[in-house]
Parts: C-alpha cells; sequence; structure tokens
C-alpha cells in the first residue's frame, strides 16, 4: 500500500540496444537460447565468443534480418519487429564477411544506398564518408576489383553513411593483415568516442583493446559478462596448481568426493602426482585442499594458485562445457 | 516508394554493368529476326503471327536468364542481408526487382518492334491485332519473370536458377498443348488448359483480347510475387 509504480522511462532510454530472453532456432538446432542483454549508449560493448557460439546470429535478429524465434529486440525502445525502419535506420551494420555488390563500384554502391535510406544530403554525406574512411582513391573502380583491406572500409563507409547512433560490427578485422588490422581498430577506435557500438569478435585481443565492456557467448547462451578487468578479476585465482604424495588412483578418488573442486586433471611423475584443479565457490580454495590433503594423508610438495587471463577465461568457459 | 525506386535503379543498371545484358538484347533480337526471316518470303500476308507463335518457346529459354540473378546472386554475394537491413520494406524490395526486370525484359521486347515496322510498309499490318500481340507477349513475359524470380530464391547458384526457371516454366507452358490435353480426362484436361500459359497467350496472339485472359495473368503474376514475398519471410 502506498507504493507507486516507479517510471522507468529515464532509465529505459540510455538502453541503446535491449536485447530480451532472445531465442533462435534454425529448424530444430537452437543458434541461441535465451540471451538477454543491454548496449548502454556510448559504450563499445564486446560479444565475444568462439566461432559457432550464436553471434552472428545474435546480431542477425538485432539488425532485423532474421525474425526471433521467441523473445524481443528493443533499439532505441522500440520493438525491431514493430517498428523494423525506425530501427533500421538507427543502426549502421557490418555484416560478417562484409558482403558487398563486386560490379558496382563505391559510388554506385553508396548512392544506393543513400538513397535506399532516403538521406536528404546525400552528397555532403557520401564526402563525409569518403574522408572518414580514406576511400576517395578507388571510389570509381569495381568493388569486385578492390584489396580486401579498401573493401572493408567500403563496407565501414556504408555502414557510417547515414551517420547512426548505433554501430553494429561483425568481426570487422577477419581477413585483413595486420597493418589494416591495426588501421581498422584504430578507426572503430576513434567512431566509439561518438557512437554506441556493438562489436563481435572471436579475437581476445580485440576486445580487450576496444571493448568497454564484454560478453561471452559459447552455444547460444551468455556465459560471462562485464568489463575486460571485471572478468580477469572474477576468474582471478581460479586455477590451483599442485603436487601431492600419495597413490594416484586414491587422489582422484578423494578429489572426486571433494566438495570445492569443479573439475581437476591428474598426472602422475616420478616423484610425485601433478594436478590442476578448479575451484567451486569462491573463497579460498588453497585453505581447503590443505585441510583435505590433511585430513587423507596426502603430503603437499607443491601448491600455487594461476589467476586467469581474459583469454583462459575465455577457454576455460567454452572448453568446460564439451565435457 | 523511394525504397522500390532505389532497388529498381539497382537492378536496372546492373543489367547494364556487365556485358551479359547488352548480350542478351543483341542475341534476342538477332534470334527473332533470324527465326522471322526464315520463314518472310513464304509468307501469304503481312502479319506478325510467325513472331508471337515462337515467343512462348525462345521466352522459356530467354526469360529464366533475365531472372536467375535476382535472389541467387544476392544470396551468393551475401547482400540480401544488407538489403534487408536497408530500412525499407520486403515488398518494396521484391516489386524494385520485378519492375527492374519486367523493363529490362520490356526493353528487349521493344528491339523487336522493326519487325511490324518494315511489315507495315511491304503490306496491309493489322496495327490493332499486332498491339494486341505485344500486349499478350508482355503479359506472357511477366508471368514467367515472376515465377522465375520466386524460383532464383531458392539457391545461390545462378546456373540452378535459370535450369529451375526454364523447367517450371516449360511445364507450366506444355501442360496446355493438345497433345498432352488429348491424353486426358475432363477435369484434368480442363485443369491443365486452364492453367498453362499456352492456352491463354494463344487468343491474345491471335488478336483477341479477352478479359478472362488478362485476368489469368494478371493473377498468376500477383500470385508467384506473393509467394516470393511468403517464402523470403519465412526463412528469416
Amino acid at each position: 500500500m502506498g507504493s507507486s509504480p516507479t517510471p522507468s522511462v529515464s532509465l529505459f532510454f540510455n538502453k541503446m540496444i535491449e536485447v530480451k530472453n532472445l531465442y533462435k532456432y534454425y529448424g530444430e538446432d537452437p543458434a541461441v537460447r535465451g540471451i538477454s542483454f543491454n548496449v548502454e549508449k556510448g559504450e563499445i560493448l564486446g560479444f565475444l565468443g568462439p566461432n559457432g557460439a550464436g553471434k552472428t546470429t545474435t546480431l542477425r535478429v538485432i539488425t532485423g534480418f532474421l525474425y526471433p524465434t521467441k523473445g524481443e529486440v528493443f533499439i532505441d525502445g522500440k520493438n525491431v519487429l514493430e517498428e523494423p525502419l525506425y530501427c533500421k535506420k538507427k543502426l549502421g551494420y557490418l555484416p560478417e564477411d562484409n558482403p558487398l555488390y563486386t560490379d558496382l563500384t563505391p559510388r554506385e554502391y553508396l548512392s544506393f544506398c543513400a538513397e535506399a535510406r532516403g538521406i536528404e544530403d546525400a552528397q555532403k554525406k557520401m564526402e563525409e564518408v569518403i574522408e572518414k574512411t580514406q576511400i576517395a582513391e578507388v571510389w570509381e573502380k569495381p568493388i569486385g576489383e578492390l584489396s580486401k583491406g579498401y573493401r572493408q572500409r567500403v563496407g565501414i563507409a556504408q555502414a557510417l553513411l547515414h551517420d547512426p547512433e548505433i554501430l553494429i560490427l561483425d568481426e570487422p578485422t577477419t581477413g585483413l593483415d595486420p597493418v589494416q588490422i591495426i588501421e581498422i581498430r584504430n578507426l572503430i577506435k576513434e567512431l566509439s568516442k561518438e557512437k554506441t557500438i556493438l562489436l563481435s569478435t572471436h579475437i581476445l585481443p580485440e576486445v580487450q583493446m576496444l571493448a568497454t565492456r564484454v560478453i561471452i557467448i559459447h552455444r547460444g547462451v551468455i556465459r560471462a559478462e562485464g568489463t575486460p578487468e571485471e572478468l580477469s578479476k572474477k576468474f582471478k585465482a581460479k586455477e590451483i596448481s599442485f603436487a601431492l604424495k600419495g597413490d594416484e588412483n586414491k587422489i582422484r578418488e578423494r578429489l572426486e568426493k571433494a566438495d570445492f573442486v569443479s573439475s581437476f586433471e591428474l598426472m602422475s611423475k616420478e616423484d610425485a602426482v601433478y594436478g590442476k584443479f578448479l575451484p567451486k565457490e569462491n573463497g579460498d580454495p588453497r585453505e581447503k585442499f590443505a585441510k583435505f590433503a590433511y585430513e587423507n594423508g596426502f603430503l603437499i610438495l607443491e601448491l600455487y594458485s594461476k589467476s586467469l587471463g581474459l583469454e583462459e577465461v575465455f577457454i576455460e568457459l567454452t572448453k568446460e562445457e564439451q565435457k | 516508394m523511394r525504397g522500390v525506386k532505389a532497388v529498381f535503379k539497382k537492378e536496372f543498371l546492373s543489367y547494364f554493368n556487365s556485358t551479359i545484358g547488352y548480350l542478351y538484347l543483341i542475341v534476342f533480337t538477332a534470334l527473332n529476326f533470324w527465326l522471322f526471316f526464315r520463314g518472310f518470303f513464304l509468307m501469304p500476308e503481312a502479319d506478325l503471327r510467325p513472331l508471337f507463335s515462337m515467343f512462348p518457346i525462345i521466352f522459356v529459354i530467354f526469360i529464366p536468364a533475365i531472372t536467375m540473378r535476382l535472389w541467387a546472386e544476392e544470396k551468393k554475394l551475401g547482400t540480401v542481408e544488407l538489403l534487408f537491413t536497408l530500412p525499407l520494406r520486403t515488398h518494396e524490395i521484391i516489386f524494385g526487382k520485378f519492375l527492374a526486370a519486367i523493363s529490362f525484359f520490356g526493353i528487349s521486347l521493344l528491339l523487336t518492334l522493326p519487325l511490324p515496322i518494315i511489315l507495315s510498309f511491304l503490306g496491309n499490318l493489322d496495327w490493332g491485332r499486332t498491339i494486341s500481340g505485344y500486349i499478350g507477349s508482355f503479359l506472357l513475359g511477366c508471368t514467367f519473370i515472376a515465377l522465375g524470380m520466386f524460383l532464383s530464391g531458392f539457391t545461390k547458384n545462378q546456373i540452378v536458377a535459370f535450369i529451375l526457371a526454364a523447367t517450371f516454366c516449360f511445364l507450366f507452358y506444355i501442360i496446355g498443348e493438345d497433345a498432352i490435353i488429348s491424353f486426358l480426362s475432363g477435369f484434368w484436361a480442363d485443369l491443365f488448359s486452364a492453367i498453362s500459359v499456352k492456352t491463354h497467350f494463344e487468343s491474345i496472339a491471335r488478336g483477341v483480347i479477352d478479359l478472362r485472359d488478362i485476368i489469368y495473368y494478371l493473377s498468376f503474376i500477383s500470385l508467384f510475387v506473393y509467394f516470393n514475398f511468403l517464402h523470403l519471410e519465412v526463412a528469416r
């Protein structure tokens, strides 16, 4: 009694992209299974996952190319299915593998995009993206004849043409040489000053360099979410390596029963049984392990914890489920 | 409308962006002229009917070449994703493509106009019948285009799209052949002759514009354009 519903409108509008419990099936195969996340205004969200994790599918639903099997997507507070044109105008999209009309020149291609988008000052907008992406040199050459680096710039030019508030880039550096990769990354960094960016990649350094927040997705579900630092911290000291004196089989048997171990590996060597394990809960697993060894009569020869970098976090998260 | 216009322009230009578009027009025109003049001196009167009567079979081969790329190429290049993430409605994209294809086809048809003009100098050409023939031919072509465009959406491979379209255009033509219809019993014979493009084409080509034939063509076109829409939407 006496409590009135709190208006959440002001909060709502900071969410440039809102994905709610999204499912996407290809026939019987689930590609995305219940994903929810937001992209706040001004952030660069890194969408990280191995190939086939469901990244591209999620982006395709957000951009309106695919329809969700279940769940909803909102762009700037509007449902993608109900107001597709509004949402599509808000977005600039570089699809996976950067598809382009190879028989058109960048001029013809961007003119088509400008016309399809109903851009009023098309000439001015085109000059702006030529400047930003440096494609003046190849302006009149058929796209099919361009180098991969230039094609990528043309793809980005297309995504930037209407000066969208939100940029969605699906693996923007795949297939480029190291110099081109650095160029494109710098361009993305430059763009991030004024735009909200959702960036999908399977390359870790890219996320660490560019993203302000990371979502790790695997087999269609979100496995972890946070800033790159948070993720590293969260999984800090996660892996404990040890060397014990004792019978391997006995150690194995006892470790299987131990309540603080989520998974472990053992290897017998001449002098001791070496192993490592991932602890289950927070708190100091070293203490628990020492107690465990003592109670079971194993002698600890070595014990140390190793903090996992983002790379290891990623590998751990994405391999766990395969077992 | 803006969307239809933009897609139309892109599609129409791409017919002429490669040499294939020009090649098509040259071969189509040359073939028609040659086939027409081959029997020219045997003709008892100045009549364009020999030209029109060749059209269905020529269209079966030529029109799939116009429609094969419409979706297959977009799918192969992956550009269908760009197209569907532009702020365009699906039906605008379909109309744009369809209009571009029938405009290109219209041009190829216009290139045969020297034939009736030559005939009108040589004899007493019935222009009413000629115009009716051209209307019928255009509608027949649009029908094949709607069918071919729909089928082009099923594959990434333009050759497959071509063969599919040629096969189905041919089927819709051949089921109206007397040889086939005379084989069948009452119901099937009626059905086949009702849905075949051949039976409806013949009367128009003879110069008789029957509203039923026009309605048949327009329904056929609308149906397959709508199927195209459904197919694209369901696949998403």
